[in-house]
């Protein structure tokens, strides 16, 4: 069954018409055309389809397109501002926290998302005190950083490019 | 040259396509822009041996927005199936499970998809052999392998020295089944035109000249009537490194919808059977050595599984031909050939496993004879190649060890055999030598042209997979046409530019760095260092008669420090460091990030990494990333990657060598040895998971 949306994708509002079972993910890559959301899974296991809904970071590959009608997508290209790379994307290029790439759009739009909830105080499993503020120091970036993989093991690079924006 | 300019070569420049890449704008395979295309969903076969009797598809085909299925029945029939990888649909012979026995392409993904779904296939069933049980099986000595090399060597008294022996150890050390697993699933985007036929592949792949020679021969087609692109690729390691079957798919169901362009994306889990995996091993090893552990005796003997449809071996042997002086050795390599997908490259085939099992016995051979590890390897460092009697192109090891040794603050270990207990933590240290071959393969072409606007293009039909190869080469041009890395624009990826080889084998920088280096050399000669503008030159890489007189290796020296929960039998590894000798670095930055990746992805076998073969119907249960656990960013802590200031005189004009495997080397010994220092217990199989710690 097909059913027409509304989707505000990088600012840009996109109207398209989706299988019921097509997820944000293929509406995306296949419908509208994005490069910037990966499949490395298709099944939430990989964060590279991770873009941002609102200002949360959701896996695209897990959400139907359909449920997400007027919704406002940011993707990684969406988060450069003509032309000027956003500070974390930025820092992941200055501190070479990618290889092929693949993973590299949802990492950055996955750390601009790890960094609003740990600004609004969200703990994760690396945090001792739930009640405080939370401190991003390495073990805070990289456990909730562990949703998105690399498997060119840039994951230094990316910690050093968090840990530089989140300071 | 002449100029007093900052260097190209040596410079860390930032990847040329890095702001493409994370804002993700850089195309791969998939993404490549086609007006109305067609999507392929394949049917893979439920049987691990024997025939797909009848395939029912009237129901798919009376799907809406079905434009064919293709089965073994239907599908044309293919010019060259020599290598039978590459025949795909040509008889209803089911030789593993996961094969190709049908395929769907329709307008769109998900209707492809349930179209695949409503395929039905009855199969007679034949009996069936998936798992690797040296004890029991008929082992075969394989052929001689790609690389020359002969599946068994032998030197000197064995038995003797061996009997001699003050200090033997003898152990078996098994490594599981690792798939690859690049994030980007292998993709094709196919498009087949008429009049005259001519093939286009927008292809994740190492090599474009490769898959293009490939899909010429299967299809018959003339092979400037075949073009293959790869702009951007999201990793490799080796399984994108031949054509596999799902190029063939993609151009017979390109072929049976002429004009459309057709997608196809390989789903994660159908890459557990379909793009290649590493064999698992068992290796015997036997190493003979006096008191003091100088080695009389080296022998490792690795059994591995192949394909009963194509060979392919895993040389987990090789190393132990030459890392260590002995005046006796001998290695062997047997196969058992099963019912299961056909084994390929996975990052540093051959080394990673042979080292886990040479580089744990050392550990094991320094323990017997109560001498530092460190110490024990420096004491057997052979003065030229053990294996051909050749001198090494520049053998650096024991610095590798000694600076390692001195950044790690190795010395500070307590030498005994663990536990040695922090808390409900234990904790210990550990080390293992890195080893790779230096590669430089002939066959390369380049091409300079000098432009109006003042600037040079250099073409090459190399791949970038995530080396940073685009950005190295860009260097490697400047260095050899004497001018600025911004007035060098670098093409490739692409086949109808000069032929390449593969990228893989850490052979990429260093043969297509020779092209460009002679090709820059046949253009000064013939247009001078003055050329005018469509001033053109194309040369091939030459003969290096140093390829024969020398042993090229890299080396390298892990450490590691690791952490094993008392009670739960975590383990983490807090730290890991690695120096390595790999000749002149091109680029510091994306080198380091090659050599911090090999390590972590050495850390990821070490722990997590195994393919669980279901016996009964030899399909991969963990085919998924949920189940196929690679390392994620909180495994990882400290990760250092240093590497010797030197040049390697004899290789290629650059003096380098390729880094993309040697840091996988040696890692997970390291690990496995640190924690045996931590717990005493000493673990001879991958992975390390907590239940091997729980006695
Ligand atoms: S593609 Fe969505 S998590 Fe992997
Ligand atoms: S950069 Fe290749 S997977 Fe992360």
């Amino acid at each position: 069954m097909d059913t027409t949306i509304t989707l505000h994708v990088d600012g840009e509002e996109r109207v398209l018409t989706v299988d019921t079972r097509t997820t944000l993910l293929d509406a995306l890559r296949d419908r509208l055309g994005s490069t910037s959301p990966k499949k490395g899974c298709d099944h939430g296991q990989c964060g590279a389809c991770t873009v941002l809904l609102d200002e949360r970071r959701v896996l695209s590959c897990l959400s139907l397109a359909v449920a997400h009608d007027g919704a406002r997508v940011t993707t990684a290209a969406g988060l450069a501002a003509r032309d000027e790379l956003h500070p974390v994307a930025r820092a992941v290029l200055d501190h070479d926290g990618l290889q092929c790439g693949y993973c590299t759009p949802g990492q950055v739009c996955s750390a601009v998302g790890m960094l609003a909830e740990a600004g609004a105080g969200w703990p994760s499993h690396a945090t001792e005190d739930l009640t405080a503020a939370v401190e991003l120091d390495d073990a805070e970036i990289r456990e909730r950083m562990s949703g998105n993989l690399c498997r060119c093991g840039a994951y230094a690079n990316i910690v050093a490019a968090i840990r530089e924006v989140s300071g | 040259m002449t100029a007093p300019r900052t260097p190209a070569v040596g410079a860390p420049t930032a990847r040329l396509e890095g702001p493409a890449k994370v804002t993700g704008t850089a195309p791969y395979a998939y993404e490549h822009p086609a007006t109305d295309p067609l999507y392929l969903h394949p049917v893979l076969s439920t049987v691990a041996r024997g025939r797909a009797t009848v395939v029912h598809t009237a129901e798919a085909e009376l799907l809406k927005g079905v434009h064919a299925v293709l089965t073994s029945a239907n599908a044309p029939r293919l010019a060259d199936t020599e290598d039978a990888e590459f025949a795909v649909l040509q008889s209803d012979e089911v030789a593993f499970r996961g094969q190709f026995v049908a395929a769907v392409v329709a307008e769109t993904p998900e209707t492809a998809r349930e179209a695949a779904a409503l395929v039905r296939v009855e199969y007679e069933e034949r009996p069936h052999e998936v798992e690797l049980d040296p004890g029991h099986q008929d082992l075969h000595t394989p052929r001689e392998s790609d690389t020359g090399s002969p599946p068994d060597t032998r030197q000197g008294d064995v038995e003797a020295e061996l009997a001699r022996a003050v200090v033997l150890v003898d152990e078996v050390y098994r490594t599981p089944r690792q798939d690859n697993n690049p994030m980007e699933p292998h993709t094709t985007v196919a498009l087949w035109e008429t009049l005259p036929d001519r093939l286009t592949l927008y292809d994740s792949t190492q090599g474009v000249h490769t898959v293009r020679e490939t899909m010429a021969a299967v299809f018959g087609l003339d092979p400037e009537n075949v073009r293959v692109t790869a702009p951007h690729v999201g990793g490799g390691f080796g399984a994108k490194g031949a054509a596999k079957a799902h190029n063939v798919l993609a151009g017979l169901a390109a072929r049976a919808v002429p004009g459309r362009t057709v997608k196809f994306a390989l789903t994660r889990r159908h890459m557990f059977s379909l793009v290649g995996y590493r064999s698992p091993t068992v290796q015997r090893i036997r190493l003979g050595a006096d008191a003091a552990g100088r080695l009389g005796a080296v022998v490792h003997d690795s059994t591995g599984l192949t394909s009963r449809v194509k060979e392919y071996v895993e040389q987990s042997g090789l190393c132990s031909r030459m890392m260590y002086a002995a005046p006796a050795r001998a290695t062997t390599h047997r196969l058992a050939a099963l019912d299961v997908p056909i084994p390929f490259w996975m990052r540093a085939p051959g080394e990673a496993p042979g080292m886990f099992a040479l580089e744990t016995a050392m550990d094991e051979l320094a323990e017997a004879c109560g001498v530092d590890p460190v110490e024990l390897r420096v004491r057997n460092e052979p003065g030229a190649d053990p294996e051909t009697g050749r001198p090494w192109s520049g053998r650096r090891l024991v610095e590798c060890l000694r600076e390692g040794a001195e950044r790690f603050g190795w010395y500070e270990r307590d030498p005994s055999p663990g536990p040695h207990r922090d808390g409900q933590w234990l904790v210990g240290t550990g080390v293992a030598s890195a080893v790779h071959p230096r590669a430089n393969n002939p066959g390369s072409v380049a091409e300079v042209e000098y432009g109006s606007d003042g600037r040079y293009t250099v073409s090459i039909g190399a791949v970038d997979i995530g080396t940073g190869a685009r950005t190295a080469l860009t260097q490697i041009s400047a260095e050899a046409l004497d001018c600025p890395v911004g007035r060098v624009r670098l093409r490739i990826g692409d086949s109808d530019l000069p032929g390449a080889t593969v990228a893989g084998g850490s052979s990429g920088t260093s043969s297509w760095g020779t092209a460009v280096f002679e090709a820059v050399r046949a253009f000064r000669d013939e247009h001078g260092a003055d050329p005018g503008p469509g001033a053109r030159t194309r040369a091939e890489a030459s003969h290096n008669p140093d390829l024969e007189r020398y042993a090229m290796y890299s080396f390298g020296a892990h450490f590691a420090e690791v952490r094993v929960h008392a009670d739960t039998g975590e383990v983490r590894v807090p730290r890991m460091l690695g120096v390595f000798s790999v000749g002149r670095v091109i680029n510091p930055r994306t080198a380091r990030s090659q050599l911090v990746g090999g390590m972590v992805m050495g850390l990821s076998a070490a722990l997590h990494e195994h393919s669980v073969v279901d016996p009964r119907h030899g399909h991969v249960v963990n085919g998924d990333l949920a189940g196929y656990h690679v390392a994620t960013n909180a495994d990882v802590g400290g990760v250092e990657a240093h590497w010797l200031d030197e040049t390697d005189p004899h290789l290629n004009p650059m003096g380098a060598a390729g880094v993309g495997e040697i840091g996988i080397v040696g890692m997970p010994a390291a690990i496995g040895n640190a924690a045996r220092h931590a717990t005493g217990l000493r673990v001879r199989e991958l992975p390390l998971t907590p239940d091997r710690f729980l006695h």
